[in-house]
């Protein structure tokens, strides 16, 4: 069973605690050793946030260790870029194309890294990188709050695991009401990126 | 069954199974969910008190009472608690008492980093301390035991990184526990503390920490691993987990019951390697004491006295002394702006420091909340923040110490009922002059959104007789009042200036609710393009939602605003302060803006 190490970074109020829980029972489901952990508190307020999840047959820490990420779940992109170098050499990328401006960008105290230096610094790595319109896909079902679960559904491709078990653990997270829309957002997410080739 | 729990879930999940009838606690980063989770069991009556301080009397007196107890508190709360677990080491308990501290290593939300395993050497109880949630779980069910096996009170020590990291749990049941009526069994040589009597419960008090020291060789918790002889690790909590990823093979010593020292098995350890290591975050508190037995170990000479033993600092420390090979380094980060933490679309708070901010020559004692921001950009607005409650003792500082510029205090709801109406009464009696902003956005919300005493439902949802803090306020003796609505920037304006100017007491109460407890949203706004003259004014209200448009403004060249329609909640404070009248909800005519 090889050991997995998932990274998820974003924006407080975006909803990586959630799709750090679920990554974490699907783990579990699938049968390794999980540890997650979490930075709550003053972050969630709009401050960046990042989430560890890893899978293994055992798991000692719940933080990965540095430059050991297999996968680099980014909900935002300078939330993405702020861990790239995290990232091992041949681990993949999913970088969602939202950017949310921090306070001090519209304030005019510091600026945002401009398309092109970003592109430089995905340009830069030898795994696969996505770019993922996560927001676009999750507003197509009409609700900004499934970007998590699209995201996952693009995860669950790069992972060999059955789509059948994303679905069940979504099926015993997810309350009723609201679980046809994550299926579907899980959906969204799994066949955009099962329709592309690293971009 | 097993399922994944942070270590709050599972210290949550511990009471329930171990038969936790009283649980009580105030809410703090790391700690909070723990109470939180104990809510959800209709099984146990939790309540959150008003301070620490009560909630720990309220859970030795369950304990009095031979009800099972725990109480739940951030490291910072067991300063306010330490009074009363001082003296109940002394009586003892009858039911089991848990004290739970989630220390906060790394300072991820504290105003410091203080190791509170101290607190157990220091008022002589037991302390175990948990390095996953299933220990967590476990260890609820053994703290509870040896407080009622040794008559004391037991610290549970948590560490952020347990508290709110998720790793399996095997669940088990609750026993049957008897919640009739019982009779306080009446022993007030033992329950008194008064020195006649508390003198001869010390002696008792040093004999069990000394039997409990040679309890602490026997118990399963404290357990050597033998591997590599050549490097012997002791550690405990979360360490143990990060200190595998640097040294797999080598022997451990890990300690779940870590104090009182358990001596025997450490010096047995300690002659069992070649090469002895004492890695704890924070405070040499193992190493202090392991050295003092005349052991030769090594601790903080090579790892850091402060933030997490992470398995990266671990490996840079021990690299950088010789230990292990250094590991290729990393490419560097990309130079990127920070992202601190910022009030919410539709916070309350906003209004108050876009003025304090504006009023540059105000002097701002602040305090512990989410208006703790208003020290960071763009407001810029606090001068100092320490502790609960200090915000208005440090205000009458400044007033005695007669400072040049004018001062407030500015301090939330959940913080004034903490720890604010003492200091207010002081002012008052005093005879003081300070003006005490109290910013009520009806919740705690940096924790949470728990309720307190002036909220009409508590802990489970059950309703509750809510306190109005002007009525608090009155009754303190501060008759200068001014009420007014956190959303009319100008009325807050005016009561503010209002205060400053009065010769005496008095207090401006800001009342909106946190966008989390309050109504909702109304639509979002918009910037009409065609009437922005790129002043600039609305970036310092710091909303996240109002961000640098694409478009210049011609006759400045500077870029226009523009509202982020999914963020903006419709709180109408930017179309307050917006001079050209530019920025209108969404479905209204530019011509329709009453400014």
């Amino acid at each position: 069973m090889k050991a997995i190490n998932f990274l998820i970074t974003g924006v407080g109020g975006q909803g990586t605690l959630l799709a750090g829980d679920l990554l974490a029972a699907v783990g579990l489901a699938a049968g390794y050793d999980v540890k997650k952990s979490d930075i709550l508190g003053l972050a969630v307020r709009g401050g960046a946030v990042v989430g560890h999840v890893r899978w293994a047959e055992r798991v000692f820490s719940p933080i990965v260790p540095d430059g050991q990420v297999d996968f680099l779940v980014a909900f935002e992109v300078l939330e993405g870029l702020r861990w790239l170098h995290h990232v091992r050499p041949e681990g993949t990328v999913l970088l969602n194309q939202q950017e949310i401006h921090p306070v001090t960008v519209s304030s005019g105290l510091t600026g945002y890294p401009d398309p092109a230096a970003v592109d430089r610094a995905l340009g830069e790595r030898g795994g696969p990188v996505f770019k993922v319109p996560g927001l676009e896909l999750a507003l197509r079902l009409g609700n900004p709050r499934v970007l998590n679960v699209v995201l996952l559904g693009a995860l669950s491709s790069r992972l060999p695991l059955s789509a059948a078990l994303w679905q069940q653990v979504l099926k015993n997270r997810v309350p009723g009401r609201y679980l046809e829309l994550n299926e579907k957002a899980f959906e969204q997410g799994r066949t955009w990126a099962q329709e592309r080739s690293d971009s | 069954m097993r399922a994944l729990l942070s270590g709050n879930e599972a210290i949550a999940r511990g009471a329930y199974e171990y038969g936790v009838q009283v649980a009580t606690g105030y809410p703090g980063t790391p700690s909070s969910e723990i109470l939180e989770n104990i809510a959800r069991y209709p099984e146990i009556y939790a309540e959150w008190s008003v301070n620490e301080k009560v909630a720990m009397d309220a859970a030795i007196g369950a304990a009095y009472a031979g009800r099972r107890a725990l109480v739940t508190m951030k490291q910072v709360g067991m300063n306010v608690a330490s009074d009363s677990f001082f003296y109940a080491v002394y009586t003892g308990v009858k039911g089991g008492l848990l004290i739970v501290t989630a220390d906060d290593p790394g300072m991820y939300s504290s105003q410091n980093e203080q190791d509170n395993r101290h607190y157990a050497r220091f008022a002589k109880m037991p302390m175990v301390e948990p390095a996953d949630s299933q220990e967590a779980k476990d260890m609820v069910g053994l703290g509870l035991e040896l407080s009622e096996a040794w008559d004391t009170p037991v610290l549970l020590r948590t560490v952020m990184r347990i508290s709110h990291s998720g790793s399996p749990v095997e669940l088990g049941q609750r026993p049957p526990r008897d919640n009739s009526p019982v009779a306080l069994e009446r022993n007030p040589h033992k329950l008194v503390s008064t020195c006649l009597w508390a003198r001869d419960r010390h002696p008792v008090v040093e004999d069990r920490l000394q039997r409990l020291a040679e309890y602490a060789c026997t118990v399963s918790v404290n357990r050597i691993e033998w591997g590599d002889r050549r490097l012997g690790i002791v550690t405990s909590g979360p360490v143990y987990h990060y200190a595998h990823e640097v040294w797999p093979d080598a022997s451990y010593l890990k300690l779940g019951l870590p104090y009182p020292l358990p001596t025997a098995l450490i010096r047995r350890f300690a002659d069992g390697v070649e090469r002895l290591l004492v890695l704890e975050e924070l405070d040499p508190f193992l190493e202090e004491q392991i050295k003092a037995l005349g052991i030769s170990c090594q601790g903080k000479a090579l790892f850091p006295l402060t933030g997490e033993l992470t398995p990266a600092v671990l490996v840079e420390s021990a690299a950088a002394a010789g230990l292990i090979a250094a590991p290729p380094p990393l490419p560097p980060p990309l130079p990127l702006p920070g992202r601190s933490p910022v009030f919410c679309p539709g916070c309350p708070h906003r209004s108050t420091f876009y003025l304090l901010n504006r009023m540059k020559n105000v002097v701002v004692a602040g305090d512990i909340g989410c208006y703790n921001l208003g020290a960071l950009p763009p407001f810029d607005a606090t001068d100092t923040m320490g502790s609960m409650g200090a915000s208005i003792g440090v205000a009458h500082g400044f007033d005695v110490a007669n400072i040049s510029d004018p001062f407030v205090a500015v301090i939330g709801d959940s913080t004034f009922f903490h720890a604010g109406i003492a200091p207010l009464l002081n002012i008052v009696h005093n005879g003081g002059k300070s003006t005490v902003v109290i910013l009520d956005n009806h919740t705690t919300a940096m924790t949470g959104h728990q309720d307190h005493p002036g909220t009409a439902v508590r802990l489970g949802g059950a309703p509750a007789t809510r306190v109005d803090i002007a009525d608090v306020v009155q009754a303190c003796g501060v008759h200068d009042v001014h009420r007014v609505n956190a959303f009319e920037i100008k009325a807050v304006r005016r009561a503010l200036k209002d205060a400053l100017a009065f010769d005496g007491p008095s207090v401006v109460l800001v009342e909106g609710p946190c966008f989390f407890v309050g109504p909702g949203p109304a639509g979002a706004y918009e910037v009409d393009p065609a009437a922005c003259v790129a002043c600039g004014v609305c970036f310092r209200l710091g909303c996240p939602a109002i961000v640098r448009s694409d478009e210049v403004y011609p006759a400045n060249g500077k870029p226009q605003a523009f509202i982020d329609p999914v963020l903006c909640v419709g709180c109408d404070m930017c179309a307050q302060v917006c001079g050209p009248g530019a920025i209108h909800p969404v479905d209204e005519p530019v011509s329709g803006v009453e400014q």
